[in-house]
């Protein structure tokens, strides 16, 4: 036995134990369950690596074969089809709230169904668990692919991806049985937390330790994305988690700030889960993806330095525009502002450097289905990155703030940007990983990408045309002095544009079925590639 | 997978490319765009310009506060004095006015009922509606059926300290429970409800005693409901001969407000609304229902 696997098989067992004695003083019922899961998952966890140390060879699995490198992809596999299955569930959550907020008798009176514990389910799937392992999934393959070397470690990148999935059911079910700290975003309570953060620095020092054996002099541009993404997240999520527990025995904690400094590090958390996670992590999913599927060279290489540290230098300040006109000083509020303007033009540097990528290859939007989605969703991205800069300079946020076009523009890049270039990579990475020759139906992509953009397209117009007239309406006076409507008719002007939202949202889940079928299908029938792309992957046992 | 150590030409676009590959991606040598450059110059060019003229650098102890001295607690008086600009007075005129006064001033009239819908809005449309329309045991506001009576002065003083509320000064008194409690018999209780059904016309079953249920009535519903039926405001009992049904007028509906009783709360909203307000919801109120005077 290594000493990973022996040290590794120790802790999960000492987890275990921990977590039992946890459970049998635990102070809340709910909080008794989540120790309960995570002692049969260490538990598990030590069968599996046990079990694999008796059924692997004696040698660890080789750097190279043939000179070619050994890439490590089963981790690669499951978090691929962990994004699926997290983002069809994410998107069906994302409806029934959508339907809710038409029609709240949807909740059926009980407190599971509840908008206040959805909404939470619906945000964290789509973000942490269809994101984030999209991120995961395609951060180990490119890294991998781009550095000629095999993913460094030997449990830790299965560690990671089950890890962070398994983060992921203990915020959904704490989120389903009312477990919050109430911070929006950052919702899952103090154990939880711990428990991201031991899986997130694993997953940094896999990330580089990859990146420090590669075998090309320089290090490819989505690979600074990726870090930047991992980085940042890892010190956003320890600033804005800062939480005292009551006891262990209770899921419960305070968090240190208090007051608007609390109010400040949360949009600071919030803002840069945008900028990092959210853009980012799928920029560098763009920087790979697009130029390997178009065949073309990225743009230019000039522009890719200075709008990454440009992004990178200036996202990080633009939180405080989540917080105008509020108790927030001005000084803090013209910053953000000031920051988000500035902002623009780094994003659109990523826009541009990915769609002109395409030239000399525009033709190829015609044929291929995969290639359009990624090139819409740099579109959609442009948009978004205008919008945002807009909706923060103070004038445009008065009337915008509070309303749904906020909800509008997080939908325009989360469906439009990253939903988008996320389906691109999966039906890229679908047959590469598993070694087919092509999609089973390239016309199901084609299906997928028409019913999901017809989806955004009834999903944000309705929410541009929802907020503006909410916010119109919010500060509307009569000539005599007295505002002319109340909140109650503001609400009910909402109802036909919230039936159109939840069509489009109809639309978007349609879209999510269609591709898992046709993943599905890619992976049990489809044609297998005539030579094997990738050299053959050694037997790796999933620890669960 | 060639590791390219030197620079080539892209046959595509005419561009050299930075000799660098990784996974077969190159890069082209393409300059940043003119305009990008530009805007992003521009975009930081009008942030330090901005932050000069507005509140914008933390200092030690303080920050700057912007050549133009512009700061948002400044803004919103401002606001608050171009509203109170555009009210012209108004406010002033209808707290020292009366109620009787105002009705009879037609500009004060129309200006308490703009205030009045606007508060109604957002205090009162919760419970009575949007437009005062009720719901199931929410009174209808916009009929000529008054609980507790529709005169200006009744209205108001219903505004003031509600019904059943916290108020000591409330309207108090409530729909016994006589089923729960056991004042009457579950064969009683279905002869009062359909007494109460023949009030107002309504249909009854066939073979019912009609005489047996206004014996009962008489006995206990007669000294709130009155011996007719027609309703006490000093009780808040509703009239029952008419067709106006706070809960509903099916029999089961009528028999379970028999049985454990009713008692909806109308809160006080003295203290809360200040009595300029309460004054200009009174009126608005008022121009709702009818005019009813008794």
């Amino acid at each position: 036995m290594t000493i990973g696997e022996a040290g590794s098989a120790l802790a999960f067992a000492a987890l275990a134990l921990l977590s039992i004695i946890i459970a049998a003083k635990a102070y809340a019922p709910e909080y008794a369950f989540h120790a309960y899961l995570f002692a049969a998952a260490s538990v598990a966890a030590v069968f599996a690596i046990v079990n694999r140390y008796y059924e692997r060879p004696a040698a660890l699995p080789a750097q190279t074969i043939n000179g070619k490198p050994n890439y490590n992809l089963g981790p690669v596999k499951f978090a691929t089809i962990a994004s699926v299955f997290w983002g069809v569930a994410g998107f069906t959550i994302g409806l029934l709230i959508a339907t809710q907020l038409a029609f709240p008798a949807l909740n059926f009176d009980t407190s599971w169904l509840s908008f206040g514990r959805m909404r939470p389910l619906h945000t964290s799937a789509v973000i942490f668990a269809f994101g984030g392992n999209v991120l995961i999934g395609s951060s180990f393959y490119v890294v991998q692919r781009t550095c000629r070397a095999r993913l460094a470690g030997d449990i830790a990148p299965w560690f990671v991806v089950l890890g962070y999935n398994f983060f992921i059911i203990i915020a959904g079910t704490g989120y389903l049985l009312g477990i919050t700290q109430g911070k929006e975003y950052a919702e899952p309570e103090w154990y939880a937390d711990l428990w991201l953060t031991i899986v997130w620095v694993t997953y940094l020092l896999v990330f580089l330790g990859t990146v420090m054996r590669r075998k090309e002099p320089h290090i490819y541009v989505a690979n600074w994305f990726y870090l930047g993404f991992i980085l940042t997240i890892a010190v956003l999520h320890l600033g804005n988690n800062a939480t005292i527990p009551v006891s262990i025995f209770s899921p419960k904690s305070y968090i240190v700030w208090s007051g608007v400094q609390d109010a400040l590090v949360q949009w600071w958390y919030g803002h840069n889960a945008v900028g990092f996670f959210l853009t980012a992590g799928f920029l560098a999913i763009m920087y790979y993806f697009i130029p390997k599927r178009a065949e073309r060279p990225v743009y230019s290489y000039r522009l890719s330095i200075v709008h990454f540290w440009a992004l990178i230098f200036t996202y990080i300040w633009a939180g405080p525009h989540h917080l105008h006109y509020t108790a927030l000083p001005d000084w803090a509020q013209t910053l953000g502002m000031v920051f988000s303007v500035i902002l623009w033009m780094p994003s659109w540097g990523g826009m541009i450097n990915g769609l002109m990528t395409l030239s000399g290859a525009w033709d190829k939007l015609r044929t291929d289905p995969v290639l359009r989605l990624m090139v819409v969703s740099v579109a959609f991205y442009g948009m978004a990155t205008f919008e945002g800069p807009l909706m923060s300079v103070k004038a445009v946020n008065s009337l915008s703030h509070y309303t749904d076009w906020t909800i509008g523009h997080v939908h325009s890049g989360a469906l439009g940007w990253v939903a988008y270039v996320s389906f691109g990579a999966i039906y890229c990475l679908v047959p590469w990983l598993w070694n087919k020759k092509e999609l089973y139906s390239m016309k199901a992509v084609s299906w997928h990408f028409w019913i999901s953009t017809l989806g955004i397209v009834l999903y944000i117009s309705s929410m541009w045309v929802a907020g503006i007239l909410q916010g119109l309406m919010w500060r509307a006076y009569t000539s005599l002095g007295f505002l002319e409507y109340s909140f109650i008719e503001t609400v009910e002007a909402m109802h036909p544009f919230y039936i159109i939202r939840a069509l489009g949202g109809a639309l978007f889940v349609a879209g999510s079925l269609i591709m898992a079928w046709n993943v599905w299908k890619t992976i049990t029938t489809a044609e297998a590639a005539e030579e094997e792309v990738l050299p053959a992957q050694p037997a790796l046992i999933a620890a669960e | 997978m060639a590791h390219e150590t030197h620079e080539q030409v892209d046959a595509v676009t005419g561009v050299t490319t930075t000799g660098h590959s990784w996974d077969d991606i190159q890069e082209l040598n393409n300059p940043l765009p003119r305009w990008w450059l530009w805007t992003f110059y521009f975009t930081i060019v009008w942030a330090i310009a901005y932050s000069i003229a507005y509140p914008a650098w933390p200092m030690v102890s303080s920050y700057t506060k912007g050549v133009l001295g512009w700061q948002s607690r400044d803004a919103i008086e401002v606001d608050l004095a171009a509203l109170k600009d555009q009210r012209s007075g108004m406010t002033a005129k209808l707290a020292e006015a009366s109620l009787e006064d105002i009705k009879k001033n037609p500009e004060l009239f129309a200006f308490a009922r703009a205030q009045g819908k606007a508060s109604f809005g957002d205090n009162c449309a919760p419970c009575h509606g949007a437009g005062g329309g009720g719901a199931k045991g929410y009174p209808n506001l916009n009929d000529d059926d008054w609980l507790w009576g529709g005169s200006l002065e009744q209205i108001q003083q219903t505004i003031l300290y509600g019904a059943r509320s916290t108020s000591d000064q409330g309207h108090t008194g409530s729909m016994p429970a006589f089923g729960r409690d056991g004042l009457l018999k579950r064969e009683e209780i279905s002869q009062v409800a359909d007494y109460v059904r023949s009030l107002s016309g309504l249909p009854l079953e066939k073979g019912v005693d009609v005489a047996a249920g206004a014996k009962i009535f008489t006995d206990n519903c007669a000294s709130c409901h009155g011996d007719k039926g027609q309703g006490m405001q000093e009780m808040g009992a509703p009239n029952l001969t008419d067709k106006i049904w706070l809960f509903g007028s099916d029999k089961v509906t009528i028999m379970e407000g028999l049985n454990n009783g009713r008692g909806g709360v109308m809160p006080t909203w003295h203290g809360r609304l200040d009595d300029t307000t309460i004054k200009a919801l009174t009126l608005y109120v008022h121009s709702l229902g009818g005019d009813q005077n008794r």
